[in-house]
This record gives C-alpha cells, sequence and structure tokens, in this order.
C-alpha cells in the first residue's frame, strides 16, 4: 500500500475513533430522555418531621427519693425521655391513602417522628384531609385540615407540618 | 473469574490492534486511559475556575447565573461550561474502560492490589463531584437530582433531620444551600486529587499526561462537541411542579432511575456490594502467588540500576550493612514486588560469560534464576537444527511460546525486560543459534509496564545494560505483539529465518558449544 494512501487511512482512522468519542459523551451526555413520572398525573408529597408528646408526665421526687440520688444529680423532676408515636391519617376524596403510627427518631426514642411519602393522583378537584395526634389522646385530632385543592397534571403538592404555625400546611 | 479475565483480554485485543494501525502506539488511547483521565480531570479543573467567577449562588441567582454563562458569554463560558460538562464525562467514560483494562491485563491482584483498591474511592469521589456539579445549575434536572440524591440519603440514619425536605418548596430552600453545594463541588474533587496521588504511589514513573498528539485530539474534539452540541440547562427548577422528563447524563445519573423501580436501601445495598466487591476483587481466587526478586550482597555494588528500572519501586537503595567498600545496597520489598525480573535483566552481573564464578547476580528472580535461564538457553540450542535457527525469548504474557516453527525454540520470561542483553551475545558468541528473537507483549502496552521500554533502550545502546556494539544486531528481531499477532510473529520470524539462512552461518564460535553446555 503507497504511503500516502497509508497515512490518509490512518488519519481518517483517527478522526473516526475521536469522532465515536465525540458521539458516545454527546450521546449519553443527554439521551435517552428519562421518564420520571407519568404524565398526566399529579403528586401529592407528605412531609411531617415533628415530635410528639412525651410518653408520660413528669413525677416530681420525693426528699426520700431525692436523698438517695448523688449530689450532682438531685434534680427535683424525673421525667420520661421518650416520646409518644405520631398518628397520621391523610385521606383524599374519602379514601385513607396513608395511615401510620410513626415511631419516634433516636437511640432513647426521644426525636422526631419523621415521614416523607409521595402520592400519585389523576388531576382535577379533590377532598384532601390531613389528621395528625401528637398526644396520649385516644380520640380526636391534635391537629386537622380538610380542604378542596385543584389539582393540575404535573403539579407537586405538599403537605407540609409545622405546629407553630398551626399545624398543616397545603403548599 | 480467569475465563472473565481472559474473554475481556481478548475482547480488548482488537481494538488496541485497530488503534495500533489509526495512532500508533504511542498515540493509542487505551495505552493511555489512566493519563487521559487525568487530562480530563485537568480540563474539568480549569473550566470550573472560569465558570466560579460567574457563577452565582441561590435559588433564582444560581438558574440566572448560569444562563449568562451559557448564553450571554456563550463563545467562552458557554464553551467553557460544555467542556466542563464533557470533560466530567470523559472521566467517567475512560475511568470505566480503564478499570476493563486493567482488570483484563491481570493487573489488580499480588503485589498490585493497592493501586487497584485506591481506584474504588476515585470511582465514587468522581461521581459525588459530577452529582455536585448538577444540583448547582438549579434547572429542572438539578432538582431531579436534588430530590431523588436527598430521598436516597435519607434512608441512612444520619441525618438530624430529613435532607429531602429542603426541597419540599421555594420556601423551604435557602440560598446558603447553593453556597454548601459550592463548597463540597470544590473540596470533593480537591480530595480526589490526593486520592489520585495516593493511586499512583506504588507506580515507578506513573504516567500522568497522554501523548501530546492525543492530548491536542483529545481537546480539539471536546472544543468542537462543545460547539456542535453545547450543554444547556433544562428551564428553570421548580419545586410545585414534578420534573416529569428529563434529559440525564447517563455517565453520572445512569443508577438514578434504579431509584424510581427498587427501593432505598436495595440501591444503597447494590452499591455497597460493587464497592465491596471491587475491593476484594485483589484477594479472590485465583490468587497470584509470586517469588519476589532475591539479593545476593556478594554480586551486588548498589549500582542502583535495578532500582532505576523496577516499575513498581520495589527495589530501593540503602546504606550497605555488609562491610563490603560500597554505600548502598539493594533492598527488595516483596509486598511491592511482582516478579517480573525487569530488576534482574538491568543487574550488571547478569553475565551468563561468567565461568570463575557461578552466575548468581546481584539482583535475581527464584521463579527463574539467571543460570537456570543460561541452562535453557543452551538446552534450546540442542534442539534447534539445520540453518537460519532462532532462539525466542517470549513474554510469557503475550504470545510467549506459543509461537513455534522448524528451527525455532521459545524460551518463556515473565517479561523479555528480564533478558539481559549480555544473553543475546551470549547465544551468538558462543554459536548457540544463528539468531535471537525477543517476543513482547505488545509495543507500549508492555503487561509490566517497562520491560520494552528498557529493552529498546538496552539494545539501542542508550541504557544500562547495553548491548556491545561488536553484536550483530542484524541477528537480533525484536517483535512486539499483541494477543492477536500470532500470524504476524511466524511470519515475521519465517522472514526472520530466511535472513539469517541468506547471511550464512555466524563466524566460528570461541569456545565449543559442548564445554559451555558443560559449564551452564
Amino acid at each position: 500500500m503507497p504511503n500516502l494512501l497509508r497515512n490518509a487511512l490512518r488519519y481518517l482512522g483517527q478522526a473516526a475513533a475521536y469522532a465515536l468519542t465525540a458521539a458516545i459523551l454527546g450521546v449519553f451526555s443527554f439521551y435517552p430522555t428519562y421518564q420520571h413520572f407519568p404524565p398526566g398525573l399529579a403528586q401529592v408529597r407528605l412531609s411531617v418531621s415533628h415530635a410528639a408528646a412525651r410518653v408520660g408526665e413528669c413525677h416530681r421526687l420525693t426528699p426520700e427519693e431525692l436523698e438517695q440520688l448523688a449530689p450532682n444529680m438531685r434534680k427535683p423532676f424525673d421525667c420520661p425521655r421518650g416520646r409518644l408515636p405520631l398518628r397520621i391519617d391523610i385521606l383524599l376524596d374519602g379514601a385513607v391513602v396513608y395511615h401510620a403510627a410513626l415511631p419516634p427518631t433516636g437511640l432513647s426514642g426521644d426525636g422526631p417522628a419523621r415521614i416523607y411519602q409521595s402520592f400519585r393522583t389523576e388531576p382535577g378537584r379533590h377532598r384532601l384531609t390531613a389528621r395528625l395526634v401528637d398526644s396520649a389522646r385516644e380520640t380526636g385530632y391534635d391537629y386537622e385540615r380538610d380542604e378542596d385543592i385543584d389539582l393540575v397534571a404535573g403539579q407537586n403538592l405538599v403537605i407540609d407540618f409545622q405546629a407553630e404555625a398551626g399545624g398543616f400546611i397545603f403548599r | 473469574m480467569h475465563y472473565l479475565r481472559r474473554t475481556l483480554r481478548w475482547g480488548f485485543a482488537a481494538p488496541e490492534a485497530l488503534l495500533d494501525r489509526c495512532f500508533g502506539p504511542a498515540w493509542n488511547p487505551l495505552y493511555h486511559l489512566g493519563a487521559l483521565g487525568f487530562f480530563y480531570y485537568w480540563i474539568v479543573v480549569v473550566s470550573g475556575i472560569y465558570l466560579y467567577i460567574f457563577f452565582d449562588t441561590g435559588t433564582t441567582a444560581a438558574y440566572r447565573s448560569v444562563e449568562y454563562i451559557t448564553y450571554e458569554q456563550w463563545y467562552l463560558a458557554g464553551v467553557m461550561r460544555s467542556l466542563h460538562r464533557y470533560a466530567s464525562d470523559g472521566m467517567v467514560l475512560f475511568m470505566g474502560v480503564h478499570i476493563l483494562r486493567e482488570f483484563s491485563l491481570d493487573r489488580h491482584r499480588g503485589a498490585r492490589w493497592f493501586t487497584w483498591v485506591t481506584g474504588v474511592p476515585i470511582l465514587w469521589l468522581i461521581y459525588a463531584s459530577g452529582i455536585t456539579g448538577y444540583w448547582l445549575v438549579w434547572d429542572k434536572l438539578a432538582q431531579y437530582v436534588a430530590i431523588v440524591t436527598a430521598e436516597w440519603f435519607d434512608y441512612l440514619p444520619i441525618f438530624g433531620d430529613s435532607v429531602a425536605r429542603n426541597f419540599l418548596s421555594t420556601e423551604h430552600l435557602d440560598d446558603r444551600f447553593f453556597t454548601l453545594m459550592i463548597f463540597v463541588h470544590i473540596a470533593v474533587p480537591l480530595f480526589l486529587l490526593l486520592v489520585l496521588w495516593l493511586h499512583l504511589q506504588r507506580l515507578s514513573r506513573p504516567r500522568i499526561n497522554p501523548a501530546r498528539g492525543l492530548a491536542i485530539g483529545t481537546f480539539v474534539t471536546l472544543v468542537a462537541l462543545s460547539f456542535i452540541l453545547p450543554a444547556e440547562s433544562q428551564g428553570p427548577a421548580d419545586l410545585a411542579r414534578v420534573p416529569a422528563v428529563v434529559k440525564l447524563d447517563w455517565f453520572y445519573l445512569g443508577m438514578y432511575p434504579l431509584l424510581d423501580v427498587f427501593s432505598n436501601g436495595t440501591v444503597w445495598a447494590t452499591a455497597g456490594v460493587i464497592t465491596l466487591m471491587l475491593s476484594a476483587l485483589p484477594w479472590l481466587p485465583p490468587l497470584r502467588r509470586v517469588r519476589p526478586a532475591v539479593v545476593d550482597l556478594d554480586n551486588c555494588n548498589g549500582c542502583g540500576r535495578c532500582v532505576e528500572d523496577c516499575p513498581y519501586v520495589a527495589v530501593s537503595l540503602r546504606i550497605r550493612s555488609d562491610g563490603k567498600p560500597f554505600e548502598h545496597e539493594v533492598v527488595v520489598d516483596p509486598a511491592l514486588c511482582v516478579a517480573c525480573g525487569i530488576c534482574a535483566g538491568a543487574c550488571p552481573t547478569s553475565m551468563p560469560f561468567r565461568r570463575a564464578s557461578e552466575l548468581v547476580p546481584g539482583i535475581d528472580l527464584p521463579q527463574l534464576p539467571m543460570k537456570e535461564l543460561r541452562r535453557r538457553l543452551h538446552e534450546a540450542s540442542e534442539r534447534l537444527k539445520g540453518d537460519g535457527r532462532i532462539i525466542v525469548f517470549g513474554c510469557d504474557e503475550g504470545l510467549g511460546r506459543g509461537v513455534s516453527g522448524p528451527g525455532i525454540v521459545t524460551i518463556g520470561v515473565p517479561c523479555v525486560g528480564m533478558v539481559p542483553p549480555a544473553f543475546l551475545d551470549y547465544a551468538l558468541s558462543r554459536h548457540l543459534a544463528d539468531g535471537v528473537a525477543l517476543l513482547g507483549c505488545g509495543e507500549e502496552n508492555c503487561i509490566h509496564r517497562f520491560g520494552l521500554r528498557w529493552t529498546d533502550a538496552r539494545l539501542a545502546r542508550e541504557r544500562d545494560p547495553r548491548l556491545r556494539a561488536s553484536v550483530a544486531r542484524e541477528r537480533i528481531l525484536k517483535l512486539w505483539t499483541g494477543p492477536l499477532d500470532r500470524g504476524r510473529a511466524a511470519r515475521e520470524l519465517a522472514s526472520f529465518a530466511e535472513r539469517l539462512r541468506q547471511l550464512g552461518p555466524l563466524p566460528a564460535a570461541n569456545r565449543p558449544k559442548q564445554r559451555e553446555a558443560a559449564d551452564a
């Protein structure tokens, strides 16, 4: 094979190798596109991070009980450290879509209970109800919000909870 | 595992041979994978520094500044953004091929475990660098990446509060979060550089820069790609909407769709198992057990040639301990030695002509001592018949003993760099063969890194131990061949034999062959 042709083929081969690298980088850097969420649906995302009440009332120590403690440990009250589970119900159009009693976090069970969950639903008008119990009560709810919402396809509606702001917030 | 490795080796052989033809061995990209990874890293660093000048942190400022970079200053900052993107992708691509190829070349076991194992965190650090970069743009893709990553990390019980709650709504997202992210995006690559340095610690003369021509070609390719397909954002992030369709960068985010299919815990477990498997690979059967090189101080004057030539920094000099009148002595670190024999090939006392004393060089390979190599040379010579007799020193990792033919006998060696030039001189001057061939494992592709390079330099009389000037060079053939070059090797050897026949027999030996055999 003449040198000229051989060199031409070599350079052509190099160009092809560079072009192939560029094609791999260019294509897989963007394609194929990924459908992360089905078209035509909306999303409701529940996110709560809230500490429920302590498992029991504080108990005032008697002088005898205090006497049994080391001097540097003599606090007037003995408070249980653990917290109650957090009970949450989410209803969409009257149907329960989420119901749980969330345990507190932490090794001693004294941290906030947490939930982060998403639901998919058809767009349109819905009745959204969120209820939460963070105490030892047996009946009723400590916090409740009940509202009509209008969802459009692709919308991300957030159910947030902030006790200091009055409870559930629909964003 | 062995069959997987062999299959991969054969899989690489064809593209290596093809690229050898196009680029030549010196520029073959497959022989510069690690160096190309470094080159991409530096492109990412330089382009990143430039982008940082214009980047603004904040929920709206970040996207706005990236739009400015992309469209208003497209001619420079925009190109830099694309270079930043594609060079990052190139790092992942070449890192992946690098891992597979090093595995196929069996460069992960034995003394080489350290380089392999330190490569595993590099893998994750590169991913961490890239993924944090995607957050900074704060477009729809960033929103998707941020939420999915945060949800994934929330599985781990190490955060006080949910990380994903930061992305519930715009009200939850703080501008300072972007300050934190850019800190992470800069800190992780800096830490990566430290681990890369560690990665190369057990390699002598590591190749961290690709051949200049290859570097230029690579850079021009990236610039061209940046103009043809500039990196663009995918619309501003909107936490009130779900980013339903995203254009994923599959190099970095290819694992993300798994999080939609499998639970976070399953994906963590998968990532953990992959990491453990990769880290444990050097110790999975079949184990490589080699006997490291040994030093004989009676024959070592501490000249340091073996130290210079060792590809794995396994040989070093220390102050003389035996009272002999030399400054240094050689010491071998068995944990670093792969028993390639290149050190023995560099030793000036690996001299087969020695008769007054036993052939024991200053540094030698227990599995194939120089004395045994000389014995095999004589044995091979006995088996040769007729004209054009050739003795081949064949690399065990290459075609090795697979090449045969009438008038050809092959002696297997761990690396041709183990064969001192004096052995070629000896074979010819003692009339043991009419010609000697060195059959290496592939130009610029030596399994033991420098075996072929040092052999080339020794034969060209550019490096000690040099081939004597009086040795008939036309009776020596170098054949650096890949696994697919069996046919070419056979043809070249046949042609060499023909040339030897035309040259005629060697001048009469100084000493009878039989006496040499008796010496051996």
